[in-house]
């Protein structure tokens, strides 16, 4: 019987201590779990802020590279408005002439330089000069006229450079008024070279 | 008859006319029968270009009505509004009015014989012409007589005869023996005139008849034509359009389907037909200067006639076809110049004014029409070659542009922009009267061209 009692004593030894322990151990897990837990919402935290950076870096990257485009589209747009611009200018600046005269004037002259210019950075383009004569003056002697006029700016064109074959020339005479009123403002602007890009 | 004086230097020329006139008359299908007594000619002509001229009074009276239907009656009545029309148009003869006529020969008699010529002296009418009318089975014939009324003198008398539609013609056909008899020349009542209209939009080359009625659309290019010169023939007509993109001289057949185009390099420009021969002369620029050539027909150049920097546009040649009349711009404003075809030197006619162009030679040879400008005022002035005094025959109204001679040379049609400020085709007498709008079209007409 004594030998039982001890038995028993071991065992509740055994189980006290095992309980003790149990309750240790399971204190250790509780205080790991709090541990993971704090982690873990660091990380998540960490990840959030470390998404939100790279988002708003990605964004911020966006916005240089947009403006970046933009800056190039404008420039593009720019540049192709200054080419456009050119070449409107090159066809609607026309170069004037004095009545009944085929002479160049120096303000033609200055005209037809920025003409050569504009005909060397578009090697590929071929142009037609148009002579033009205001409505005074027969048919028949403005024909003739508005062809001594086309020439006379091919040729000063020719002696700047640009190509001969480059360069066609065609009269309309009084044909082609660019202001049909009998006024001297109106010959004045219809005495006139006009270029046309072909 | 103070306006007529005794000439007999143009009995052989009248023969041979009245012989190639009856083979005319063949060839369209009518008859021509010389009337009784053979007519000899007593009268100088009117000189057409006289400036003091005074217009002679004729007495145009009802035709007679043979078999006496409604057709005749008719027929008639349109046959003699259309003579009084065309004679009217010459500007030398002055139609008297009916009002006054004591006797009428549609009743009493339209021959010799049966004419009272004290009843039409007494009126003041230097001349009086008869109608007789038939029509037999849709043939109408027209018997027509011209007569001196203070010598009593037959001096033309025909007989016609075609459909109805050739009633205008046959009365043409008159009207050309009454002129050649009263002035030396056949007239003008069988040429045309061409010209440009923009009626459609563009400008396009028109032809119609000397009185401006007839009016037909010779080009369909749809782009601008200009410049229309008709052959000495009638038979071809020579234009400059920018059908093909730029100014090019087109050649035109009137009657058939064939041509040619003259397109060198440049412009190709103021085409003139020599008289007589399938020749031209224009003005091109593939050389780089504008200067005149002689071409044939499909454009092969012939010889090249100017030789001068600066202008040389607008040749015209004399009626001889020896010389040409041109502009040119040698001296450094536009001046009128002529030259033999044979030489080298250009002889300069105009030295009044800064600006003269677009001239055209006389038929008589005599004379040069051209357009001044002084001051904004384009007009149109005429030289005697020998005096070299310019005069002028159009003054303040409008521009005035493109003089033409008719064939006679008594008229000139030119382009005026006297009414509205619109330019249109106007012809007046050689001397400056009686200017007078020539047709009725929408639009703009201008550079018309009298037929040889």
């Amino acid at each position: 019987m004594k030998k039982r009692v001890w038995v028993n004593l071991v065992m509740a030894i055994l189980v006290a201590g095992l309980f003790l322990t149990a309750s240790c151990a399971k204190k250790t897990i509780v205080s790991d779990a709090t541990t993971i837990e704090d982690q873990e919402k660091a990380k998540l935290e960490a990840d959030a802020k470390a998404a939100a950076e790279a988002a708003a870096k990605a964004k911020a990257d966006q916005i240089t590279q947009q403006k970046l485009e933009d800056e190039i589209a404008r420039e593009k747009a720019q540049k192709a408005a200054r080419i456009l611009a050119a070449k409107q200018l090159f066809e609607n600046q026309d170069i004037h002439f004095e009545y009944d005269s085929s002479d160049l004037s120096e303000i033609a002259k200055a005209g037809l330089k920025e003409k050569a210019a504009w005909l060397k950075n578009n090697v590929s383009s071929m142009i037609t000069i148009e002579g033009h004569c205001d409505e005074r003056g027969t048919t028949e002697y403005n024909l003739a006229l508005g062809d001594r006029r086309a020439n006379t700016a091919k040729n000063y064109l020719v002696n700047l450079g640009v190509s001969a074959s480059r360069l066609n020339t065609i009269s309309y005479g009084e044909e082609k008024p660019l202001d049909s009123a009998m006024t001297e403002a109106a010959y004045k602007i219809n005495r006139r070279a006009h270029f046309v890009i072909n | 008859m103070v306006s007529f004086k005794m000439n007999k230097r143009y009995y052989s020329r009248a023969m041979v006319n009245k012989i190639l006139l009856h083979i005319f008359f063949v060839f369209l299908g009518g008859h021509l029968i010389f009337l009784a007594p053979a007519y000899s000619r007593d009268y100088d002509y009117i000189n057409v270009t006289n400036p003091f001229l005074k217009k002679t009074p004729v007495a145009v009276t009802d035709f007679k009505p043979f078999n006496g239907n409604a057709q005749e009656i008719n027929i008639g009545k349109t046959a003699k509004a259309i003579l009084k029309e065309a004679l009217d148009f010459t500007g030398y003869l002055k139609i008297m009015n009916p009002v006054a006529f004591l006797s009428n020969p549609a009743e009493s008699g339209i021959q010799l014989g049966e004419i009272n010529f004290r009843d039409w002296t007494a009126i003041g009418a230097d001349l009086l012409i008869t109608g007789g009318i038939i029509e037999t089975d849709g043939k109408i014939t027209l018997k027509l007589r011209l007569f001196d009324t203070f010598n009593a003198k037959l001096l033309v008398g025909k007989i016609y005869t075609g459909p109805e539609s050739q009633v205008r013609q046959m009365i043409h056909f008159f009207c050309s023996e009454i002129s050649y008899q009263l002035t030396g020349k056949w007239g003008i009542f069988n040429s045309k005139i061409a010209f440009v209209s923009t009626v459609n939009g563009n400008k396009e080359i028109f032809s119609c008849d000397f009185d401006g009625r007839n009016i037909k659309q010779v080009t369909r290019h749809k782009s601008i034509s200009l410049s229309p010169s008709w052959s000495s023939d009638g038979q071809w007509l020579a234009y400059v359009s920018y059908a093909k993109g730029k100014p090019d001289i087109f050649i035109k057949n009137i009657e058939e389907k064939r041509g040619s185009i003259i397109n060198y390099k440049g412009m190709n420009i103021s085409p003139d037909w020599m008289p007589g021969q399938q020749k031209l002369a224009a003005a091109l620029s593939f050389s780089g200067d504008q200067e005149i050539y002689l071409l044939s027909i499909k454009g092969e150049i012939i010889k090249r006639v100017t030789n001068s920097w600066g202008i040389d546009v607008s040749p015209k040649f004399s009626p001889d076809g020896k010389k040409i009349v041109f502009t040119s711009k040698r001296a450094g404003t536009p001046q009128i110049y002529i030259k033999d075809l044979e030489s080298k030197n250009a002889q300069r006619i105009t030295f009044k004014g800064k600006n003269n162009t677009s001239p055209a030679w006389s038929p008589d040879g005599r004379k040069i029409v051209y357009v001044g400008i002084e001051e904004n005022n384009i007009d149109i002035f005429v030289m005697d070659i020998n005096s070299g005094m310019p005069v002028q025959l159009t003054m303040n109204a409008g521009d005035n542009e493109d003089p033409s001679w008719s064939p006679d040379g008594s008229m000139l049609t030119f382009t005026s922009t006297r009414e509205a400020g619109v330019s249109r085709i106007f012809v007046m007498n050689a001397s400056g009267s009686d200017p007078r709008r020539l047709l009725r079209l929408a639009g703009k007409q201008t550079q018309p061209d009298w037929s040889k």
